[in-house]
């Protein structure tokens, strides 16, 4: 077969592309599972917290978190008459052991469990410059770790500090609402070790889901409505010094 | 009237842009996933890798096939809403092949005391002990069923042999 110069500058690129079709195959999809039917977000009982880092352990465990990196984490909060606008915080190792005993004395304690917000409008995923993080379309951020540079950008950007950059693998992580385990009918890691219901995973598509109920008969809020961030992480009963 | 008259030089300069772009769409489909802008910017074959991970806690309804004499036990008292892997640990492989892993046994002095020491901190409803005076170093088993941890909430209180 001859072929002239013309005919295979025309070719070659042809044959590229054809090859790599071959190569990517079909994209995974998960049986029995319609992203579009869900809309995920998590509920967090404030006056159901007990500290005890359940959460965060079960997290760990599962998601493989390294030693002093969390997905999730605990704060308790110390608000006195007079420090209103600047409570003591404390969250010893992310609260995954529990906290020091308080005492009784003025003012009152709490305890916030943090995690990724699943924000719909999220500010982490609009700067990533490649494309590695993204809204799924069933309303979970999450993380490309093959695609990400960990160039650290969303990191920043995140309002809620609930990134980082892994030690080893060098790229961005982050929580994945356990997406591993939702897309197969469980709940989250964390919901499903909390032993007082206080963290409950909601499907805001599902119209039998009880947080609709909730919504409407709760004092319910989002962290820093102000950013519009879309959060869906609904927090019950949330103190108005919490940041 | 010959338009085409001394038009080779623009014609190899055209064949020049046609070869450049030919060039730049044959390596972009080489770097850019096929999947990618399935959904949106970003790869969408990244959704169904990061779903395929295995989860290492089974969940409630794995144990409930097996453990239902002690979910009787737990559902008549105050622990009915605590997950068995929430005491247990992650049991996802124990589910799969109870043969070979086996639960750790479970030490209820450091078990208890993460939810139930007192601290001021604690919802005031929710029970809680000062575990010095409380129970002066008596294991928690002793008196409480960890199923059911009422004290005579259940026949089966048998100074933790469950």
């Amino acid at each position: 077969m001859n072929l002239s110069r013309r005919q295979i500058l025309v070719l070659l690129p042809a044959a590229a592309i054809a090859w790599k079709s071959v190569l990517a195959g079909e994209p995974e999809t998960s049986p029995n599972y319609t992203m579009t039917d869900h809309w995920w977000g998590m509920l967090i009982d404030i006056p159901k917290c007990i500290g005890c880092g359940n959460c965060v352990r079960a997290c760990q465990a599962e998601n493989d978190v390294p030693d002093g990196y969390f997905r999730t984490w605990v704060e308790r909060y110390h608000v006195t008459d007079e420090n209103m606008t600047t409570p003591e915080v404390i969250s010893p190792d992310g609260g995954k052991e529990g906290f020091p005993s308080a005492e009784e004395d003025a003012g009152k304690y709490f305890f916030v469990p943090k995690l990724c917000n699943h924000c719909a409008d999220s500010p982490c995923t609009q700067v990533c410059p490649v494309g590695a993080t993204f809204v799924s379309p069933d309303g979970v951020v999450l993380v490309d770790q093959t695609y990400c540079l960990g160039c650290a950008y969303c990191v920043q950007a995140c309002p809620y500090g609930c990134r980082y950059v892994h030690p080893t693998k060098k790229v961005a992580d982050k929580c994945t609402l356990c997406y591993h385990r939702i897309t197969k009918g469980l709940t989250t890691a964390c919901a499903e070790n909390c032993p007082t219901g206080a963290r409950q995973l909601v499907d805001l598509k599902n119209p039998k889901d009880p947080i609709h109920v909730f919504l409407k008969t709760h004092s319910v809020q989002i962290l820093k409505p102000q950013m519009a961030t879309g959060a869906k992480v609904y927090y019950n009963d949330l103190d108005g010094s919490v940041r | 009237m010959n338009l085409f008259k001394d038009t080779g030089h623009l014609l190899r300069f055209a064949a020049l842009f046609v070869i450049a772009f030919l060039l730049f769409w044959a390596i972009r489909g080489f770097v850019v996933p096929r999947t990618f802008g399935q959904y949106g910017h970003y790869r969408g074959a990244a959704i169904g890798e990061i779903a395929s991970r295995p989860a290492q806690y089974a969940g409630h309804d794995a144990c409930e096939t097996c453990h239902s004499d002690v979910l009787d036990l737990k559902k008549a008292g105050r622990h009915a809403h605590v997950n068995c892997e929430a005491c247990h640990g992650a049991q996802a492989k124990h589910a799969a092949d109870p043969g070979t892993f086996t639960p750790a046994k479970l030490d209820t002095a450091t078990l208890c005391v993460r939810c139930h020491s007192i601290s001021a901190a604690r919802p005031k409803n929710f029970p809680q002990v000062n575990v010095a005076d409380h129970a002066n170093g008596v294991p928690c088993e002793t008196c409480h069923q960890p199923h059911s941890p009422a004290i005579g909430a259940s026949p089966a209180v048998t100074g933790g042999a469950k």
